[in-house]
């Protein structure tokens, strides 16, 4: 199925034949990253925006070097040196960015919405790095080609996310598309964090996390951010750590044939998907337009693994 | 030398009587004579306003506007709120203090009198603050604004927290028996919030603001009534919960009246989808359960009026992230039509729709209108019940532009206003220059 979004600011509502066409894209894409020369021409002579109005770290490092490797040229504007601290709105700074005709932006903001609030603003894609407590996209697809490597599918999984979904972008995000490719999606934490309406998205709530990692195929662990101690959610982070921290007993109810954690498979995927999700917002119209496909755009796939060995 | 002028052959709608009969309305000077069975009101001297097709009401009332002035022109003027007023067809309008500053003196509600007199068209109330600067520490001086002509008292918008100072109020006005408007919501529930609590805002990863934070509220200020005597009048009821609470103070014969806005009627916390922020306000937009509630509570009279909590505000504090927007919509120029969206959907019939937006706030402000009755002022609305129209908000007399139904196809709407007998509104196609000279 064609990928007919026009901008990435959530998974909600995405359909998941769309999420599968940029997950399988996202696993062509990896073996770039393998090459010797890491390098595909398919965005050469596009800019690509990189607005964050939070710092991040990881996820920005991600966007910057999938753009690289696509051949853009890559902006980072970060809030700290931006005309944020001086009162320009946010809708202002997106008119300012569309008058250099951006080919995508990718945005962080610490407000739920901001993102489509850009859309509203600019004529390029908008993809969506984490906008306040609303949802993180990116992040999630990594987390579901992850899963789908190690565990060859998607379609029928149960997957435990724990901690502070109130809160999480991650866990929207997650939550809706695991649901939109048939997973069970498990919340688990405190009643303070997990709300009975989260019921209302298809998921099971628990409250004791050893009913809710119980024969999970996947356990997301959410961390506690700083500043949710004091406001009541819980008592104290060390009566939350008694409840709601991954134990070995946790993990034995949860995966049967051996723990193990995943992160960097994660990090590397979190290129990949990024790559897959600028190519396909960015690229493909060019080259709808030009009838080259996915594998011509991404170039001399073929000939540099021969020369390298293959290593993919 | 007295004129007098018959608005003839239009349906004449009483919402004292409860009645929507055809029939003739004479004026004379600034004053009704009275209603008369069409054809009989008329002497061969008499000016005649042609009213066919027309419905022709009281002049209407809403209670709670924010005309933002002082301090806030580049929302709006009195000047500009009194003409979206006329243009929805409100002849009488309530003004709510937050303004800077505060009406919190004789001083300040003087200067909104000076200024409405000279603006013209609708009649302007002061409503005075309920607390100094509206800080929710220490009674302001009501006595001295009610000599100055304040109608009721109110921190609406800032919720008063402290019960104490509640009570005092309560106990304090029911002197002048003046109401205390109350704006129902507890800030420790609603801390952060932007929207209602439920399933749209745990989507769009708002914070939500519970349906109790105001039904704590309001049952606390219920039983503070009771303790004192006073009057409270509870601004925007928004929840089912609320309509409860009211519903039972009603049946216990306490003094306490009800409002509640069209934007409450006839939207969901749904409508923030996608963060538009015309549909952020104060109390928030709640469910279709909240609704149909509200809907019923209209009709049976337990919500005493309807009241369009008017808060225009700037583009710029609107085209924000939907966390950082101001609260509050327009209401003036659609309220009327969205109102007989009510009657056309089965609500109510028209005659109580009229009455709550008429005699029924008017009664709770004590303010001589909303009524037919000889003697009463002229004030009169004349609605073209089919006229169809657009919203568009950068057609409207307001400065505020911030509507959640731009674009709504609107059934029926205000054509002609008089006030004191004099026409301060004339959308008739046609006839408007020459009755223009004829009423004047």
């Amino acid at each position: 199925m064609a990928f007919t979004q026009r901008h990435l600011l959530g998974l909600e509502g995405v359909p998941a034949a769309e999420i599968t066409s940029i997950l399988d894209t996202a696993a062509s894409f990896k073996e770039i990253s393998e090459r010797d020369i890491k390098k595909v021409p398919a965005l050469r002579g596009k800019t690509v925006i990189n607005l964050f109005y939070e710092s991040s770290t990881r996820t920005r490092t991600s966007f910057e070097i999938a753009a690289k490797r696509l051949s853009a040229d890559t902006v980072n504007i970060s809030a700290s040196t931006s005309s944020a601290s001086k009162g320009e709105t946010l809708a202002d700074t997106a008119r300012n960015l569309e008058a250099m005709r951006p080919d995508a932006i990718v945005v962080r903001h610490p407000a739920s919405g901001a993102c489509h609030l850009l859309a509203r603003h600019v004529s390029c894609p908008i993809l969506n790095a984490g906008d306040g407590c609303h949802e993180h996209p990116t992040q999630a697809l990594l987390d579901l080609l992850t899963i789908r490597e190690h565990l060859g599918r998607l379609e029928g999984l149960t997957v435990a996310i724990v901690g502070d979904i109130l809160h999480s972008r991650v866990a929207r995000s997650n939550l809706h598309a695991l649901r939109a490719l048939g997973s069970t999606v498990r919340l688990v934490g405190p009643p303070t964090l997990v709300p009975r309406d989260l019921a209302a998205f298809g998921a099971e709530l628990h409250t004791e996390l050893a009913a809710g990692v119980r024969d999970a195929d996947v356990v997301m662990m959410l961390r506690i951010q700083r500043e949710r101690q004091g406001a009541n959610f819980f008592p104290t982070l060390d009566e939350y750590s008694q409840y709601f921290c991954l134990t070995e007993e946790a993990v034995r109810l949860a995966v049967a044939d051996g723990p193990y954690s995943v992160i960097m498979d994660q990090v590397t995927n979190g290129v990949a998907v990024r790559m897959a999700l600028l190519y396909l917002l960015v690229a493909r119209s060019k080259g709808e337009e030009s009838g080259e496909t996915a594998a011509e755009m991404i170039g001399d796939a073929e000939p540099v693994r021969r020369r390298t060995g293959g290593r993919a | 030398m007295s004129q007098r002028v018959v608005i003839a052959g239009g349906t004449v709608v009483d919402p004292v009587a409860g009645k929507a009969a055809p029939g003739d309305v004479l004026i004379e000077n600034d004053q009704l004579v009275g209603v008369f069975s069409p054809g009989a009101g008329g002497a061969e001297s008499d000016t005649v306003m042609d009213a066919s097709g027309l419905l022709v009401l009281p002049g209407l009332v809403d209670m709670h506007v924010h005309l933002r002035e002082p301090g806030y022109e580049y929302k709006e003027t009195i000047a500009t709120g009194v003409a979206a007023a006329l243009a929805g067809g409100f002849t009488s309008l309530a003004c709510m203090a937050n303004t800077d500053p505060v009406n919190d003196s004789a001083a300040v509600t003087q200067f909104i009198l000076e200024r409405a007199r000279v603006a013209g068209g609708a009649r302007v109330y002061p409503i005075g603050a309920l607390s100094a600067g509206m800080k929710g520490e220490r009674l302001a001086e009501i006595g001295e604004m009610y000599r100055a002509g304040i109608v009721a008292v109110s921190d609406d918008g800032r919720p008063v927290m402290d019960a104490g100072l509640m009570r005092r109020a309560l106990e304090y006005t029911s002197m002048f028996g003046l109401p205390v408007i109350v704006h129902e919501e507890d800030g420790h529930l609603a801390a952060g919030g932007v929207m209602n609590e439920g399933v749209t805002a745990l989507r769009l990863g708002l914070h939500g603001i519970p349906a109790a934070a105001e039904e704590v509220m309001m049952a606390r200020d219920i039983a503070l009534t009771d303790l004192t005597g006073g009057r409270l009048h509870v601004a925007h009821v928004s929840t089912a919960g609320s309509v409860a609470l009211l519903r039972d103070a009603k049946a216990r014969g306490l003094a306490v009246t009800a409002e509640v806005t069209p934007h409450h009627l006839f939207l969901t916390e749904e409508a923030v989808a996608g963060y538009g922020t015309n549909a952020k306000m104060a109390p928030p937009l709640r469910n279709a359960r909240d609704v149909e509630a509200l809907r019923a509570a209209l009709a049976d009279g337990t919500i005493d009026a309807l009241a369009t909590d008017h808060a225009p505000h700037h583009h710029d504090e609107k085209e924000v992230e939907f966390e950082n927007a101001a609260n509050g919509v327009v209401g003036l120029e659609t309220a009327l039509p969205l109102a007989l969206r009510l009657v056309a959907d089965g609500v109510l019939d028209l005659p109580a729709l009229v009455a709550r937006m008429t005699v029924g706030p008017a009664r709770i402000l004590g303010l001589p209108a909303g009524t037919l009755s000889p003697g009463a002022p002229a004030d009169l609305t004349l609605v073209d019940p089919e006229r169809r129209w657009r919203v568009e908000a950068r057609t409207f007399r307001s400065k505020g532009r911030n509507t959640p139904f731009e674009g709504w196809e609107m059934t029926g709407r205000a054509v002609a206003v008089l006030v004191g007998g004099r026409l301060v509104y004339d959308d008739r196609p046609g006839t408007a220059a020459a009755l223009r000279s004829a009423a004047s």
